[in-house]
């Protein structure tokens, strides 16, 4: 019997463990997986992220140039991230404002006339 | 696999399974694998002392497999799960839920096969009378 | 007397997963139970068709929400032994580290649901306070709070360095502590020894013969942990499994507990020993064949069936969780005990119904 009440006059005494949350947050942590973001000059549209990304949210356009994700159905796994080539894609460790509405990430590259270069699933970058 | 599988039969399964209870193994799961448009494997997977030991029934698609739930009661729920998942069917289960465990009550389709074939007797699973 | 058919479930507060149950009642005593699951199936197993093998680690994670460290490396286990693979050893380790982190969080939450299910809200309070603890080394090790993604075929994703070995082995001091702390309360305390002493009783040879796995047959006295099977690292370390011979849901509660503080004492050996060197390999190749791959899951004994035969796509997969196992236990205790006590026994397997369904 009352085991617990020194516990939760412990609990009175102590901080609280809870944040007030919108006015206060906790920084995140260094190696979180936030956003999913792409630095599109160094990308080369090269889509090995979208053979790659286990929920085949990204879509690569090489005659469009353009590279799109789908946030909402990102899992923020960062296997895009470890298989791009370019080092174009990174993750901040902010995680993502709510939205109101569905909205994808669009960006528009170019593909670079480079050295030769064979990638993992065959498709060459000239 | 690197663990001893038996071949069992439709006429053995069920004397099989009570031999190897007696022996002392615990019933772990089984597994159904889609071979080709006819016929199936049914894994069967028991274990003693984190030994495993697997029966190989391959039957094809339209037989009536002797439920092992008169031996091992616990294998009513993922012969269940089979019956739903890949049309095939299980006679004396202890509770036959008519494959509405995870399907609606009238799905027709084996949505785990790639090939569906026309199923016949027991099928059409009468609508809500599911649980026994 | 008359019966009367209750259905409990899907939709009940205790429960945080839809499980049906459909009660044949007399007076006040259960006599009949039957389950229906069915409410979340999503049909992973399938996904292995149109999702390339490693694509498919990530897939399996995601069928528990709870403990996918261990999904992810049961996975990677069976194709790493199709494969012929030898994972370095510092991964090996690394995947203890998190795989016990993993079944720490798992318990902690468990306690806590489970005070909440007999209205014991201030530990669940407290249970949870001290999992954030848990979270937020895996959030800072590995990315991710629960769904961390750091297995890959072939190794691991991510390292942890000298500091953050000493960080986490700080933080777990506090934890154990704090764990400690509570045990009075949890084994002791009237409130909770009067819910759970004697209810739900499954005796050993029950348990064994429904195929039972985890803290639900170890429970009733049947020693059997796949840990000692000594896959990844676990071989190298030092460990009991952690056995109470009531079978009751007290019983349960204990080997949670004592697991809890098992996988602190685990996760100190593991770090004690880590070998420097790599932590992944390069995968060439496709998988063949047909394997069964086993790991201890925090609900128990979890199965994965594999069966490739050299494309990229696996041919079947199928896995086999814990809670599928545990359900049958359900038919078997809760006949003879009363409608109030239904909740505290269905939580007493730690029914995880999205894992059952897949
Ligand atoms: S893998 Fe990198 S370089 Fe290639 S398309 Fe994706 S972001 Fe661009
Ligand atoms: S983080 Fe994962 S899910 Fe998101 S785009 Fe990259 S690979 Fe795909």
């Amino acid at each position: 019997m009352f085991t617990f009440t020194s516990n939760i006059l412990k609990n009175f005494l102590s901080q609280r463990a809870t944040r007030r949350y919108p006015f206060e947050t906790r920084s995140p942590f260094d190696g979180a997986r936030g956003m999913l973001l792409n630095h599109i000059e160094k990308c080369n549209l090269c889509s090995i992220c979208a053979v790659k990304c286990p929920s085949q949210c990204i879509t690569v356009d090489r005659k469009a140039s353009t590279w799109e994700c789908d946030p909402f159905a990102c899992v923020y796994c960062g296997i895009c991230v470890d298989a791009c080539p370019e080092s174009a894609l990174y993750q901040k460790p902010e995680y993502r404002q709510v939205a109101e509405k569905r909205e994808m990430i669009s960006l528009k590259g170019e593909i670079k006339k480079k050295v030769k270069k064979e990638t993992d699933n065959g498709i060459e970058s000239e | 696999m690197k663990e001893e599988t038996i071949p069992v039969t439709k006429e053995t399964v069920i004397g099989e399974t009570a031999k190897i209870k007696i022996e002392g193994y615990r019933f772990v799961t089984m597994t159904c694998v889609e071979l080709d448009e006819n016929q199936v494997d049914v894994i069967y997977h028991f274990d003693e002392n984190l030994q495993l030991k697997h029966f190989r029934l391959t039957v094809s698609k339209d037989t009536l497999i002797p439920s092992i739930s008169v031996v091992y009661q616990s294998a009513f729920l993922v012969e269940n799960e089979i019956q739903d998942l890949f049309g095939i069917h299980f006679d004396n289960l202890f509770i036959d839920y008519r494959r509405t465990l995870y399907l609606g009550g009238e799905t027709i389709a084996a949505p785990f096969c790639k090939f569906t074939v026309k199923r016949t007797d027991k099928s059409a699973p009468a609508a809500v009378q599911a649980e026994t | 007397m008359s019966k009367t058919i209750i259905p409990f479930g899907p939709q009940h507060p205790v429960l945080p997963e839809p499980l049906h149950l459909k009660l044949t009642v007399e007076d006040e005593v259960v006599t009949e139970v039957i389950p229906a699951l069915g409410f979340v199936h999503r049909g992973l197993e399938k996904l292995s068709e149109i999702r390339d093998f490693h694509q498919m680690v990530q897939v399996v994670e995601r069928v528990c929400g709870i403990c996918s460290v261990i999904h992810a490396m049961c996975y990677c286990h069976g194709i790493e032994e199709m494969m012929g693979i030898e994972v370095p050893p510092r991964a090996k380790f690394l995947r203890v580290i998190w795989s016990e982190l993993h079944r720490m969080q798992s318990h902690l939450l468990w306690l806590g649901l489970f005070a909440d299910s007999f209205g014991f809200e201030a530990l669940f309070m407290q249970f949870w306070k001290i999992r954030e603890k848990v979270m937020d080394i895996s959030e800072s090790t590995t990315g991710n709070r629960v769904i961390v993604s750091v297995n890959v075929v072939g190794g691991v994703r991510r390292d942890l360095n000298s500091e953050q070995i000493s960080w986490i082995l700080t933080l777990l001091k506090e934890i154990e502590q704090e764990i400690s702390a509570l045990k009075k309360t949890l084994l002791t305390d009237y409130t909770v020894t009067k819910r759970t002493v004697g209810k739900g009783v499954l005796t050993k040879h029950q348990a064994y013969g429904i195929g039972t796995v985890g803290p639900v047959l170890r429970g009733s006295g049947v020693v059997q942990d796949t840990r000692t099977l000594g896959y990844a690292a676990f071989n190298e370390l030092n460990f009991e499994p952690v056995v109470e011979s009531d079978g009751d849901c007290y019983a349960r509660t204990k080997v949670r507990f004592r697991e809890t503080l098992q996988s602190i004492d685990l996760i100190r050996q593991a770090m004690s020993k880590i070998p420097n060197g790599e932590i992944n390999v390069k995968v060439k190749g496709k998988p063949q064949g047909e394997v069964v791959s086993r790991v201890e899951q925090p609900r128990g004994e979890l199965l994965y069936y594999i069966k490739a035969d050299g494309n990229k796509n696996l041919d079947r997969l199928r896995i086999r969780t814990p809670t599928f196992a545990n359900i049958p236990a359900i038919l078997t205790m809760l006949p003879g005990m009363y409608l109030s006590d239904v909740p505290v026994i269905v939580l007493s397997i730690d029914p995880c119904i999205s894992c059952t369904e897949r």
